[in-house]
């Protein structure tokens, strides 16, 4: 009997910390604090704030007053940018408290990662690197995950990268080795629509192939952005994740057919550099909500025949 | 170098692929990791450099935020090319990019280029300490009734509590000067470069605060600062300035929020 009482005992010491979510059925931004003081302005939004997590990693001051401000009126996302969840070393301890301790704090409507790594050794490089897709890097992906999800005490939400080149040593797909995490792990996913673009144009296959492999019903939310052209060493179209652009028309319609799949999935508009006035970021969140408006009506059959 | 690399053979697959893809992305000498290529084997170097690229030019970016002063005395191509040698050299340890860039000052002091503009390192001294006060944490500036109600015959023996932003900087040259024109849009006239000037940086709520500290206000603040009490900085400001005003320096360190609070010391 004892034995029986023992689990729900721990369980209720870490209790699993699954918030409401408001962000169901909306489209959001990158928050950048230039845009603070027009957002204010316009009052409360229908829309979400997501934030890069190590941005908020300072003691106090000016970003955390911030953050603290748009959090009052609006559902917030966390997006973890140097985990480095897909590196062979062991997560670095300090920056998972460092996570934990503003999921805490801030208690955000999602949370998510990168399938990819920043950091080798001691070096931090800024950047998502790639991984090969082996079985061993599974494994320890899976580790990592699970190591995140104990800490904080809820599922991630992990991105899919986009990648300019592969490994020779990779034995499986990066949908395949995706569904395995999920699988695994129990993480949501993050499908990045422009980072599916991105690499079928940078690998040579079918974004719309990818998408019908990909396990979509683990998807908790969507990433937008905008990409470069540049070319590769024989002169072919290599496309470039630089966040510093409204979105392609190639990938609004990726994402439209996404959706039309999925129902409404809440989905941000990343614009990282060149960033514009609040106004045309607004817009693309705007133009975002108008698809996800039209696939909510659809998926109500009966009350589009009795307004009919 | 023997222990690592043989660490790296037992580890085995498991550190191979960033084990091979890191060197060459902070060094233009070494060629493509062989482990990488584009579609149906094709090589990858222009593929493999949009990393290194990305790698490089964000590094340089994060300095220049950090840096924006000396950037604009220096120019950008001049500033790109010189934290180009330091990220390389010293590339980050930490994902916090606000941490990123303590060395840079003294990487600055040895940088060949920059030896004509020998007040430059200070100017990023200040830069670095102007973030740290940013990001430092919150903290209640002590307010003026505070000390005005502690009795005459124990003023000597307070020691305070310090601001967690607060932050100074010596300078054999006119940095606080230099660094104030240049975190404008404004034109500069001309500086003379050459007068000492201290930097006290402070942030008593949001804004950071840069002043020019008067003579012997830097060494009587970080006597006070270390836990010193009044009467023991004020007598070190005394002896290396005896024209040391120490009733506008108290004035000045409570206007400025430089201390959160005051406790009577042990004397």
């Amino acid at each position: 009997m004892k034995k029986a009482v023992e689990p729900a005992a721990a369980f209720a010491a870490l209790p699993l910390r699954f918030p409401a979510n408001p962000v169901a059925g909306r489209a959001g931004t990158s928050f950048k604090h230039q845009h603070l003081t027009a957002i204010i302005a316009e009052g409360k939004q229908d829309g979400f704030f997501e934030v890069h997590a190590e941005n908020y990693m300072g003691a106090g001051g000016l970003p955390h007053r911030a953050l603290e401000a748009i959090r009052r009126d609006n559902p917030v996302s966390v997006h973890g940018v140097c985990m480095s969840i897909g590196g062979p070393q062991p997560l670095d301890k300090a920056h998972l408290e460092r996570f934990r301790s503003l999921v805490e704090r801030y208690e955000p409507a999602l949370v998510s990662e990168h399938l990819a790594w920043s950091t080798h050794e001691t070096t931090y490089f800024n950047d998502l690197l790639p991984l090969p897709y082996t079985e061993t890097t599974l494994a320890c992906v899976c580790d990592h995950i699970d190591e995140v999800q104990e800490a904080i005490r809820r599922p991630i939400l992990l991105e899919n990268p986009s990648t300019y080149v592969t490994f020779c040593e990779s034995t499986m797909s990066e949908t395949d080795f995706i569904r395995a995490i999920v699988r695994r792990t129990g993480c949501g996913l993050l499908l990045d629509v422009n980072n599916v673009f991105v690499s079928a144009a940078n690998h040579g296959f079918s974004a719309l192939e990818y998408l019908s492999d990909f396990p979509l019903a683990h998807v908790g939310e969507i990433h937008l952005a905008g990409h470069a052209e540049q070319t590769d060493d024989e002169g072919d179209l290599l496309l470039i994740d630089s966040h510093d652009g409204p979105v392609a028309d190639a990938v609004w319609k990726l994402f439209e057919i996404v959706i039309g799949r999925c129902g409404a999935i809440p989905t941000l508009v990343e614009w990282d550099s060149n960033i514009p006035d609040w106004p045309i970021l607004r817009a693309e969140a705007i133009a975002a909500q108008a698809i996800l408006d039209r696939h909510k009506v659809i998926a109500l059959p009966d009350h589009s025949h009795a307004a009919a | 170098m023997l222990l690592l690399e043989y660490a790296h053979r037992v580890s085995g697959p498991r550190t191979s692929y960033a084990g091979a893809f890191s060197p060459p992305l902070l060094n233009p000498n070494q060629a493509t990791p062989p482990t990488v290529a584009g579609p149906s084997g094709k090589p990858a170097v222009k593929r493999y450099n949009v990393y290194r690229n990305n790698v490089t030019v964000s590094l340089i970016d994060a300095l220049a935020a950090v840096y924006p002063a000396v950037q604009r005395i220096t120019g950008v191509e001049f500033f790109r090319a010189m934290a180009r040698s330091h990220i390389r050299a010293t590339p980050p340890n930490s994902p916090l990019l606000f941490e990123y860039g303590r060395e840079f000052p003294a990487f600055i002091e040895r940088y060949e280029y920059a030896r004509s503009m020998p007040w430059l390192a200070d100017i990023a001294r200040i830069e670095r300490a102007w973030l740290d006060a940013y990001h430092a944490a919150d903290g209640a500036q002590m307010a003026p009734a505070a000390l005005a109600s502690v009795p005459l015959e124990q003023l000597a023996d307070l020691v305070f509590v310090p601001h967690p932003a607060t932050r100074i900087v010596c300078s054999n040259f006119a940095a606080v000067t230099i660094f104030a024109a240049n975190r404008t849009e404004e034109s500069i006239g001309p500086i003379n470069a050459g007068v000492p000037e201290d930097a006290l940086i402070t942030r008593p709520d949001l804004d950071v605060v840069v002043r020019h500290l008067p003579a012997g206000g830097a060494i009587f603040l970080t006597n006070l600062i270390s836990g010193r009490t009044l009467g023991k900085a004020a007598a070190a400001a005394l002896e290396a300035t005896p024209a040391f005003d120490i009733g506008a320096s108290i004035a000045g360190m409570i206007e400025a929020g430089v201390f959160t609070d005051l406790n009577l010391g042990e004397g």
